[in-house]
């Protein structure tokens, strides 16, 4: 583990420009600065539309932002995921850098314990370990086993989000952004997600997050962090 | 390009460079540029009449660039290009080193011979002589995509257009390519076959570490199969990147326009 911080936002800014909407330019925030130290959590906290997902999004190098930088630490350098090519960032999400987002995105057809393993399966870990660890995930997430050998495309939307959490918590990333990942999980199954983000927080995880509920932020936040303080000038 | 300290980025496999084509004043493709590496899968996506095709058979030493460099690692001759090999010789590395997946099985396979046989003949060319060996090698495969083994000895024209396509796939990897290129591989199928087919194929360049480029007009499948994508319109590359930031956030016009035409279900 390192006393740096494991996320450095600098100076970051974001203007989207629609080129089939009149070239409509829509700024999003500007000069935002962060820093994500390891075992923190940092909710970002505002209202729809201020940008957190603008600014999560391209921290995972999923946009493309203005200006500025994202250096995250990885393998003992920071890397630039604004400048890095496809092939480092790619690496840098291999290894380091995850993304939960409130949706299941998967190749059809595949059945669940085979999603959940193909992350470790994809990092070289033997196909027993992976089947191991997806098993005792999927169990922890309280999902019924009679569902581990369906796709998940039948599933009811928090099984599905389950299987999502799971695909990403299975590579114990180092630094972890979560697009309300418990948005439409009852109550018994956040407590359960609550209790993996701790456990991930006191294992040196850094984390950058947006939630909704105001029970789970409690649970898991270190700080709030207020993206409209950047807002960027129309 | 910040490089990652202490670690060498591996050499590339493919290099294009300023490639070229013209059909006489017709634009073909233009100053086409681009790495690829082990391991990885580039997608090339644009409307049809993009130039995606004549950029994919230039790569593949089918038809030969105006102008510009296709430099391939070759395992006898390292990082060669291909228009440059005598042509025994650059036949030769496309039989050991390459494999190309039709759009059409029918442009891929041999109609005349069995399944089994298609499959088995990349070995035959490459020197193989046991008959035993290499029919054990085509049962693995075909068992690899998922075809009914006992079925080796049928004509392709005895299977469907699915099962065609696997009989495609496994003819085109097992002599172990470094490289495969593919033409819209499941354009002509039904979407559950479809499906399937793009398991495998990630499965396979999983296990293999197998570097593909392929061709497709179909965006869904450009997001699960690509690390990267290539937009090309009017035979010009308009945009490049990692695949989710290209669909998610594009920066160009036509891109925006493309991605912002696809149905949603």
């Amino acid at each position: 583990m390192t006393d740096k911080p494991l996320i450095i936002v600098e100076d970051l800014a974001k203007t989207f420009v629609l080129h089939n909407a009149e070239a409509a330019t829509i700024p999003v925030f500007q000069d935002l600065t962060l820093q994500v130290a390891a075992g923190e959590c940092v909710v970002l906290a505002g209202e729809s539309g201020v940008g957190k997902s603008t600014l999560m999004r391209s921290i995972f190098g999923n946009y493309l932002p203005t200006q500025g930088a994202v250096k995250v630490w990885h393998d003992g350098a920071y890397v630039d995921i604004t400048q890095a090519s496809p092939h480092e960032v790619l690496e840098v999400r291999r290894r380091t850098l995850g993304y939960v987002s409130q949706f299941l995105r998967v190749i059809p057809r595949v059945p669940t314990l085979q999603l959940v393993m193909e992350p470790l399966l994809e990092n070289g870990v033997s196909f027993e370990e992976a089947k191991d660890r997806a098993s005792e995930l999927l169990s922890a997430l309280r999902l019924p086993q009679a569902h581990w050998d369906l796709p998940p495309a039948t599933f009811s939307g928090g099984e599905q989000q389950r299987v999502n959490i799971a695909r990403s918590f299975i590579r114990k990333y180092p630094v972890l952004l979560l697009d309300e990942p418990t948005a439409s999980l009852d109550a018994e199954n956040r407590a359960i997600v609550v209790r993996l983000i701790n456990e991930a927080l006191a294992e040196g995880a850094a984390m950058i997050g947006i939630f909704h509920d105001l029970d789970v932020r409690d649970a898991v936040a270190s700080r709030l962090f207020e993206v409209s303080q950047f807002k960027a000038a129309a | 390009m910040n490089a990652i300290p202490g670690r060498i980025a591996p050499a590339p496999l493919l290099s294009v460079e300023g490639l070229t084509k013209w059909y006489g004043h017709v634009l073909g493709c233009r100053d086409v540029a681009f790495d690829l590496r082990p391991g990885e899968v580039l997608g090339i996506v644009g409307e049809s009449g993009s130039g995606k095709t004549t950029l994919l058979n230039c790569i593949s030493g089918k038809l030969t660039p105006t102008s510009g460099e296709v430099r391939f690692d070759t395992r006898r001759f390292g990082l060669t290009d291909i228009y440059g090999l005598s042509e025994p010789d650059r036949r030769r590395m496309q039989r050991e080193e390459w494999g190309f997946v039709h759009q059409n099985p029918r442009d891929g396979l041999r109609m005349r011979v069995s399944g089994g046989a298609n499959v088995a003949e990349p070995l035959m060319n490459l020197g193989s002589r046991h008959y035993g060996n290499m029919r054990q090698a085509t049962i693995d495969w075909l068992d690899r995509v998922e075809l009914d083994t006992r079925r080796i000895d049928d004509k392709p024209r005895n299977f469907s257009g699915g099962m065609q396509q696997r009989i495609q796939v496994a003819r085109n990897l097992i002599h172990g390519p470094r490289l495969v290129f593919m033409d819209e591989p499941t354009g002509g199928l039904d979407v559950s076959v479809q499906a399937r087919l793009l398991d495998l194929l990630r499965e396979l360049v999983r296990d293999l570490g197998l570097a593909v480029i392929i061709v497709t007009h179909d965006m869904a499948v450009a997001r699960l199969m690509a690390d990267r994508l290539m937009v090309m319109k009017g035979g010009e590359v308009v945009e490049t990147g990692l695949t989710d930031q290209v669909l998610d956030d594009p920066q160009h016009p036509y891109t925006q326009l493309l991605v912002s035409s696809v149905l949603q279900i």
